[in-house]
């Protein structure tokens, strides 16, 4: 079986969970909800696998010059969308709200299938540059945090949607239907705060782990490298955010607006400097 | 001072303090960020002219547009966002500390009003026996107690993680001193490359944008350059120099750098960067003269005419270090006695006795091209990067334990009520409310039915 493969399969489920996820939405069957949940998991599981076996790969193809697979846009939009899974399992085992997997799965199936789609696959030797541990160190912990804040989003969207329903129609049977399933939205409110909070940390030892790299390979911790100044603006966004948690006019709605911009700032950070902009990070151009 | 000037004094500083200021310089530091990503930083004015327009590129420039993370709005922001974290830390500082290092022990009236976790319970026996026991329980369950004793109430006070409150403190200080460090590497680190050629030392920097020639008090030699490629392709694989550190003409150190692995000596690091050929390349060539089979070796520079055994000579012209598929190959031809160019053809390193073929009195077999090559190495000196270090490392362990550690409170107080023991018990936590809740529900429930029992 061949990573390939199994990334396949993992898109399948993926994709298949997210139906179900919307389906549970419109019949509101617990019975449902509960098969998504299950395909979620075991795409992950397999998921899991596939980048070990991918792993394996490099090492069968490029002898003692294999590696993790973390280093082309390929393997790190692959796993980006493990990350999110990664999260969103997290937040389920603590919140039980299964209507979030209908926020969330999109966005690791849309990075799957763009992987697979339009990303080229193709296991390279490493150049000079990339030959280091602190590559590792340094996509995980970005990922992860790009990963909590691509939740946080998606809670956002949830909360919006909600909010504003509410708002039209302010009875006390708060929005029936489909939002019933939604979380309330201090819950929803609630856990975009915790995703940031998880994210915020994260991205902070991204960009130190990014600039001790730096500094290491190339003597200068921060030489304000497009991708580097991105990271700095996210970072900007979400303590921003964070300080914004504590003066009573930021909550709810525009702690929303502020966890969406700050992931539409993301994914910036993350493709549309590699794509749009030149400076040191450019797998994008493969 | 009059009243006037007074408010007008507290009002900047209210204004220093303020949260929203705090949320404005953030946004305002993201935004205008973005400029910088955008237009392309620290070109030649050249190099702008033939993206803008002369009147853009002087109205950029008047903006500071073409090194903005230097520009004079842009520090000024950092310094508005260094004074508003350091205001408001101060003003916010020393309440914090008083709740650490003096909590209130004592669970009375005024401060149960303000708990949303509370409850009461009544219970019988002496209050020493009460107090004694409710001690190992609060022990058991949460952590060790204080007591204290006034009229005729016993006051009990247990807390968990109180230095998490300093942990938004310590992560504010940590920004204060990345931006320290930054300003010590600025100040007295510099950067810039050197280039060495093998075999041979160097002494002198050049720094990057000024190009300002700086002597370092030592020199470095290489004694050898390489550049590997993976099979099959032009992947570069690997670059790598053994460099050794000359101080006072004594080797005192020698190391094989690469790129991701440098050499450091007296705080000045070198990492290779880059590299190029240096000079002509000569080869080493071994001809067989035909009718006497005598063989012969010699070393040629590129153009120079080497003499040959009968008076004629040759001359290699151009080297390839890939001909075709074929690998390095030299072209070449042999002049006659008096000096006439004969045509010119090609010697492959990999087939070397491919050249009889030519059918010449000469047979040339190429051993070795030998390019030598120079180092580039990027030289940076930055005495302010542990600095830097300290600060990311406070600012993970600081924004950790401000995010993900609550302090947790609880009071427990008794007072003789109609001959039998009233106890009241109440908690707060700093983060993670709801958490606490949980937590607090579950040890009011056991603490009652340790009283019944």
């Amino acid at each position: 079986m061949t990573s390939t493969q199994l990334f396949n399969a993992v898109t399948l489920a993926y994709f298949a969970s997210m139906v179900l996820f919307v389906v549970y939405l419109a019949t509101r069957s617990r019975a449902i909800a509960l098969g998504a949940n299950i395909l979620a998991y075991v795409g992950f599981v397999v998921h899991t696998a596939a980048i070990g076996v991918r792993w394996s790969e490099t090492y069968k193809l490029l002898g003692a010059d294999g590696y993790a697979p973390l280093s082309n846009l390929y393997e790190s939009v692959v796993f980006f969308s493990w990350t999110i899974l990664l999260i969103y399992i997290l937040m389920d085992l603590k919140y039980r709200q299964r209507s979030i997997g209908a926020f969330v799965l999109p966005f690791a199936f849309l990075s799957m299938t763009w992987a697979q789609l339009r990303l080229n696959d193709a296991i390279e030797p490493l150049v000079p540059a990339l030959q280091s541990n602190w590559l590792t160190y340094h996509v995980i912990t970005c990922f992860l945090g790009y990963a909590a804040f691509a939740v946080a989003c998606g809670v956002s969207i949830m909360y919006l949607i909600k909010a504003g329903r509410e708002e039209k129609s302010p009875e006390d049977s708060p929005a029936g239907g489909i939002l019933g399933l939604f979380p309330s939205t201090k819950v929803l409110d609630d856990m975009n705060y915790k995703a940031i909070m998880i994210g915020f940390p994260l991205l902070t030892l991204g960009i130190v782990t990014g600039a001790a790299w730096a500094n290491y390979a190339w003597g200068t911790y921060w030489s304000w490298d497009p991708k580097e100044t991105w990271s700095l603006i996210v970072w900007f966004i979400y303590a921003a955010f964070l300080h914004a948690r504590f003066t009573r006019g930021w909550v709810g709605k525009r702690a929303a607006w502020l966890s969406i911009i700050g992931f539409a700032a993301t994914l910036f950070c993350y493709l549309g400097v590699n794509l749009v902009l030149s400076g040191l990070h450019s797998y994008g151009g493969s | 001072m009059t009243a006037k000037e007074k408010s007008f004094l507290t009002s900047v500083w209210d204004f220093l303090c303020s949260l929203k200021l705090t949320i404005t310089t953030l946004i305002l530091l993201a935004v205008t960020s973005i400029i910088g990503t955008v237009v392309q930083q620290n070109l030649s004015p050249q190099e702008y002219l033939q993206v803008y327009t002369e009147k853009t590129y002087k109205f950029l420039d008047s903006l500071q547009f073409f090194d903005m993370y230097h520009s004079w709005w842009f520090l000024s922001l950092l310094g508005l966002f260094s004074l508003n974290l350091i205001c408001c830390s101060i003003k916010r500082f020393p309440r914090v500390w008083n709740t650490v290092m003096h909590p209130q022990l004592k669970g009375d009236d005024a401060l149960f009003r303000t708990l949303s976790n509370a409850d009461e319970v009544v219970t019988g026996g002496t209050m020493d026996e009460a107090a004694g026991h409710l001690r190992s329980f609060v022990q058991k369950h949460f952590a060790g107690a204080v007591e204290t004793r006034e009229d005729d109430r016993i006051y009990l006070f247990a807390q968990k993680g109180p230095y998490a409150r300093f942990g938004v403190y310590v992560t504010h200080l940590s920004i204060l001193i990345i931006f320290v460090g930054a300003i010590i590497g600025n100040i007295w680190g510099y950067k810039g490359y050197m280039n060495v050629v093998e075999g041979t030392s160097a002494d002198t920097v050049r720094l990057f944008g000024t190009n300002e020639a700086v002597k370092l008090p030592f020199a470095v030699r290489c004694d050898r350059f390489e550049v590997s490629f993976y099979e099959g392709g032009g992947r570069p694989k690997e670059y790598v120099s053994d460099l050794v550190v000359l101080d006072g003409g004594q080797e005192v150190l020698k190391k094989t750098i690469e790129v991701n692995d440098p050499l450091s000596y007296q705080g000045i690091t070198f990492y290779q960067s880059s590299y190029g050929p240096a000079g002509e390349p000569s080869f080493k060539m071994r001809v067989r003269t035909r009718s006497t089979d005598e063989v012969n070796e010699y070393v040629a520079r590129q153009g120079e005419h080497v003499a040959l055994p009968g008076g004629r000579s040759f001359a290699v012209t151009a080297s390839t270090p890939s001909y075709d598929r074929f690998g390095p190959a030299i072209q070449m031809h042999v002049n006659t006695a008096d000096g006439q160019h004969g045509n010119p053809f090609v010697v492959l390193q990999n087939f070397p006795e491919f050249d009889a073929q030519r059918g010449d009195e000469f047979i040339f077999s190429l051993l070795e091209i030998k390019q030598r090559y120079y180092t580039g190495l990027q030289v940076a000196k930055d005495p302010g990067v542990w600095v830097v270090w300290l600060g990311c490392f406070l600012m993970i362990f600081g924004s950790l334990a401000a995010f993900f550690i609550s302090h947790r409170r609880i009071w427990v107080t008794l007072q003789p009520v109609n001959g039998k023991i009233g106890v009241r018990i109440g908690g707060s936590a700093h983060r993670n409310q709801p958490a606490f809740e949980l937590f607090f529900d579950d040890f009011k429930a056991k603490l009652k039915d340790e009283l019944k029992a």
